[in-house]
């Protein structure tokens, strides 16, 4: 405001009369009337802009032009005189006339539909897309009634499957290269192209070779014609049947999604373009997870223990069904038990990853506030600590990913745990010239796009990162593991000449010890240009960071220290001291401590990296409550009573994304049975136990995280409504709450326990497609989480005299495991690679918890 | 079906450091696979997919623009007719019928004994010369039906002497070393029978 008023006193000055601000743009004219436009805006886009819609098959809006289709020719005059151009592959020039809506520009595109046509088989009837389809839309809008063309179609075997969730009909397709630029330009897997150009052009793939793109899903998205089709959804609806609901996908991305149903049915979703997050994008395996959401294994009731009559009884064998105020009054018991017994911290939470904003946050107040324990933990010990977290300074997506960035990687690879974020790291760097630094164990799936992939062994990570940043007490001249001094001094060349850093932290590996991650972001946190994204794989694990779900953190980014007595006013009362993390809760559950656990939709038997710690505690604990839409191994093997969740979908509220962005998520369908939402669960308890929290709908929550959240200041429930691309926390500060961590409050990490050498370092990474919970459910990719096996470099491979197929025995000095080989030249040399949560083969029975890293010996059997 | 040997291996390398960009050597490296199996093998198109670093589904997008790369065994000796305009008038029909009946196939497949395969293509530009023929591209005018059995019977016993197809040329393109992009000289033990003998060599 001052420095616009100083400016026109300036001016005032030395002219008399200001001079009118030019307008932006330059002049161009459409359909005569003239409009003013950026130049160099694609022309399609300005004259939608200004109310004059083109038809179009090949543009899109995130992809390059390519002029395939010529379905958008108008006529344009540039000076020589009007003529017949693609306006997609024009752009908006001074002085431009355009005409969209004359005789000659609507000859064009009447011949261009009958051209596009002609080998068209018009089985709309029968086909997926009638009723929203491109083809069938613009030919009403712009096309002839009828078609001259009498002789034969092409014809080709319909619909052949590309991929194991997408089917080709080349009857049906216009040759529009939407779905090969995707596959090229926007995935980087060109597994599709086009074949035998000429008379016969047409999409496959190369023969036994399928389109296998984690992201294949958005090509059917996109294709304008129904060519492509999704197998999940074949046949399942009309368009026209279909309601729908704009909402938020619960991934670390927070990617924007459309829910279809029919008749309460969930059928499909549909990325959203926002131009924050995921560009319309979506990963196959959140397209295809309303599956889940489907599934007939959801729980529709509560269950407890009870014998095989159904009939319940503390120690039965089986799970049976009973009713709400039954399982609840169960629950309520325990807690009053292990409260007189031993007191609130006997009482621990695992999860909450799964939940909504407004559910994370009644289970924070559930706990801390109503129950008063601290042993309170949303990650499996695979993660990072939440105070961590909570301290590191924010970046958005946008501004990662903005020309003149530079990005490091030290987390798991984007392509497999998050999805869209490698879409926007890979345009970024292809596109926009960021530069990608990777400090990774193996390569990644965006190696080929880095400027520097250096491969950092585990362990080695924090020296690294320390020597780079020019930490003091670092220096550059040895090298440290396999990173010698050469790129050490490459790399700080580099960190030290970017004007803006962001660091994706999470972890590569759950073989090593989280310290050694800490420690190198706490090399890059002391530079002074550097943000974070945390590169965390679980749902909604920022929100649960954000809400407090994990100890010694409150809601909104703060600790018990800084905030307990604001808490205390608000909530009645706090734990007294920090609690346990989820390692701690086990390990106390397995020594008789915990006498209540509660599973937020975790399943610790699967998911923490000790199984055998965690078979311990699900035994010892007194009472094991699950709340979760399914029923997980560990519910299976230990719960007590079992209480049914709503799912995504079924439930309002909001997420919070990696950012720190805050959108919406709406439901779309009634939960199945009686499941209910999760802050409704936590209400209903805090209610039994006689400290009624007040709240009684999720607008009424998330208006108290307004109210009292150091972070979430004027983040209330309406303006989390109003902004559907959502809101970066926070918004605004209000000095009269707690501060926030910073930082500066991390004391050092907590040193991992010393090691001793064997020959290959372990590396416990992740796939898209594991046995999660969630894609198991999945029929159309249950099957594609490939048979566990020991990834290593060719060169180890020879040294070993073993190829891939090799059958060979992993050990360390734990225990040791038997598995197949497989030969992966991405793998570091001096490293073996086992992704978690694979079919036949579980590694980490040889990992010990609280050692830096895990060295394992290979032999052949 | 077959990757390239090694022999042509060390060419292929010869020709990727002609380039700049790697995919640029597509075409060249697939010329190459089909001199050596006299058509386009999944395997070799695999295998310049490695090397020139891009999907297999590019290589064979590429490949099945070009007609002249064949993507299933043809005969050594690929006999394309013309039926243009001129060639028709000229008794075209009459002297594929005349083939197809002869060698006991139709257009498009190849004899028993792998030799010949015949095709029918448009105008090859000779029609003063109609009715004309390519054998593997090299052209036989003014053929009659006798003269058309003479030339299978001289090119089965080895008396028309026309490179096998697939074959490029007979000598290859020698980059002088001062002008190359640092491509590796072929060891004479290792290089294909038609390759040159170096200079000065006995
Ligand atoms: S399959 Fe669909 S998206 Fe792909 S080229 Fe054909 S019409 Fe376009
Ligand atoms: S939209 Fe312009 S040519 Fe297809
Ligand atoms: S028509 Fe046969 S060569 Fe021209």
């Amino acid at each position: 405001m001052s420095i616009d008023a100083t400016e026109s006193d300036a001016e005032g000055v030395e002219v008399a009369e200001p001079e009118p601000e030019p307008e932006p743009g330059v002049p161009f004219t459409v359909n005569g009337v003239e409009y003013r436009a950026e130049p160099g805006r694609n022309l399609i886009d300005a004259c939608e802009d200004v109310g004059a819609y083109i038809p179009r098959f090949c543009y899109h809006p995130r992809m390059k032009p390519v002029g395939m289709c010529r379905m958008c020719l108008v006529e344009v005059d540039t000076g020589r005189g009007m003529g017949l151009q693609p306006s997609c592959m024009l752009t908006v020039s001074e002085g431009m006339v355009v005409d969209t809506e004359s005789e000659v520009t609507k000859k064009a595109q009447d011949g261009v539909l009958e051209l596009l046509l002609i080998n068209h088989p018009l089985d709309c009837p029968v086909c997926d897309k009638g009723g929203e389809c491109p083809l069938q839309d613009q030919t009403m809008s712009y096309g002839p009634g009828e078609s001259r063309f009498v002789e034969e179609k092409r014809h080709y075997e319909k619909p052949i499957p590309i991929s194991d969730t997408v089917y080709l009909d080349r009857e049906r397709c216009i040759l529009c290269d939407r779905c090969t630029r995707f596959a090229k330009e926007v995935a980087g897997d060109p597994l599709i192209h086009f074949m035998d150009r000429g008379n016969q052009t047409q999409v496959n793939t190369f023969p036994d070779d399928p389109f296998s793109s984690y992201f294949s899903g958005n090509t059917v998205q996109i294709c304008p014609v129904g060519a492509l089709t999704a197998k999940p959804y074949r046949f399942k609806a009309r368009p026209w049947d279909l309601n729908e609901i704009e909402t938020t996908y619960p991934n670390p991305m927070g990617d924007r999604v459309t829910i279809q149903s029919s008749r309460n049915e969930v059928l499909r979703y549909l990325g959203v373009d926002s131009d924050a997050v995921n560009w319309s994008w979506l990963a196959d395996r959140d397209r295809f997870s309303f599956e889940a959401t489907m599934h007939d294994e959801r729980l529709t009731t509560p269950l407890v223990r009870g014998d095989g009559l159904g009939n319940a009884s503390a120690d039965g064998d089986e799970l049976v069904a009973t009713s709400w105020s039954a399982a609840l009054a169960r629950v309520v018991e325990a807690l009053e038990d292990a409260n007189n017994n031993a007191g609130p911290s006997s009482v621990a939470v695992i999860g909450g990853a799964r939940l909504t904003n407004e559910a994370q946050y009644a289970w924070a107040r559930l706990a801390k506030g109503v129950i008063g324990t601290d042993n309170v933990d949303a990650q499996l010990a695979d993660g990072l600590p939440g105070d961590v977290v909570a301290s590191l300074p924010r970046t958005t997506i946008a501004d990662a990913c903005a020309p003149g960035g530079t990005v490091v990687l030290l987390s798991g690879d984007p392509k497999e745990e998050l999805g869209t974020l490698y879409l926007r790291l890979r345009h970024a760097c292809v596109e926009d010239g960021v530069k990608l630094i990777e400090l990774t164990p193996n390569e990644t799936g965006l190696t080929r796009y880095a400027s520097q992939s250096i491969r950092v062994r585990p362990g080695d990570i924090g020296a690294v990162a320390a020597a780079i940043t020019g930490a003091e007490g670092a220096n550059l001249d040895k090298a440290i593991g396999a990173v010698t001094v050469k790129e050490l001094e490459a790399l700080a060349a580099a960190v030290s000449g970017s004007d803006r850093i962001t660091v994706i932290a999470g972890r590569t590996s759950m073989a090593d010890h989280a310290a050694l991650t800490v420690e190198a972001i706490n090399a890059f946190a002391a530079l002074d240009n550097t943000a974070f994204l945390p590169g965390l794989r679980r749902g909604n694990i920022n929100g649960a960071i954000d809400m407090g779900l994990s100890p010694e953190l409150l809601p909104g980014r703060t600790s018990l220290g800084a905030a307990g007595a604001w808490y205390r006013e608000h909530w009645g009362q706090v734990p007294g001291q920090a609690g346990l993390d989820t390692t701690g809760i086990l390990g106390a559950a397995a020594t008789g401590r915990i006498a209540v656990l509660f599973l937020l939709g975790a399943d610790p038997l699967t998911d923490f990296p000790d199984p055998e710690l965690a078979r311990q505690a699900l035994d010892r604990a007194d009472v094991v409550i699950a709340i979760d839409p399914f029923i997980n191994a560990s519910a299976a093997a230990a719960a007590d009573v079992v209480l049914p969740a709503a799912a995504f979908g079924e439930v309002d509220g909001s997420h919070t994304n990696l950012e720190g962005r805050i959108s919406p998520i709406r439901q779309k369908v009634t939960p199945p049975g009686t499941a209910r939402p999760d802050w409704m669960i936590a209400a209903e308890l805090a209610m039994r136990l006689g400290k009624d929290m007040g709240f009684v709908s999720v607008e009424e929550i998330a208006d108290e995280i307004a109210a009292v959240s150091p972070l979430h200041a004027e983040a209330d429930a309406a303006a989390i409504d109003a902004a559907p691309d959502g809101l970066v926390m926070p918004l605004t500060e209000d000095p009269s709450r707690p501060t926030r961590f910073a930082w500066s409050d991390l004391g050092a990490p907590d040193e991992p326990a010393s090691y001793d050498s064997y020959s290959y370092r372990l590396v416990v990474d992740r796939t898209m497609y594991d046995m999660g919970t969630q894609t198991a459910h999945c029929q159309s990719i249950d099957q594609l989480a490939a048979d566990g096996v020991v990834r290593i470099n060719s060169h180890e491979a020879s040294r070993l005299g073993i190829g891939g197929g090799a059958r060979v025995r992993l050990s360390s000095k734990r225990a040791s495991v038997e598995c197949n080989v497989s030969v992966d030249d991405r793998i570091a040399r001096g490293t073996a690679a086992v992704a978690h949560n694979h079919p036949g083969l579980d590694v980490r029975s040889l990992i010990e918890m609280g050692d830096p890293v895990t060295d394992v010996r290979i032999e052949t059997v | 079906m077959s990757r390239l040997s090694e022999a042509n291996l060390r060419i292929a390398h010869d020709i990727l450091s002609r380039y700049p960009k790697k995919k640029s050597a597509t075409i060249p490296l697939l010329h190459l696979a089909q001199e050596q199996d006299g058509y386009v093998t999944d395997d070799a198109m695999e295998h310049i997919a490695e090397l020139v670093e891009v999907t297999p589904a590019e290589v064979l997008g590429t490949c099945s623009f070009y007609e002249m790369f064949k993507r299933a065994p043809v005969g050594d000796y690929r006999i394309n007719i013309c039926h243009g305009i001129a060639c028709h008038l000229l008794g075209a029909d009459d002297l594929i019928h005349h083939a197809e009946e002869t060698l006991g196939v139709r257009q498009g497949t190849v004899t028993d004994d792998g030799k010949i395969s015949i095709e029918g293509v448009e105008c090859i530009a000779a029609c003063t010369e109609a009715p004309c023929l390519q054998v593997n591209y090299r052209y036989m005018n003014n053929v009659s039906n006798e003269g058309f059995d003479v030339l299978v019977k001289g090119l089965r016993d080895g008396t028309v002497s026309v490179p096998k197809h697939g074959t490029l040329a007979l000598t290859r393109q020698q980059i002088p070393e001062d002008k190359a992009a640092g491509n590796a000289w072929v060891e004479p033990d290792d290089a294909p029978a038609w390759w040159p003998e170096p200079e000065g060599d006995a």
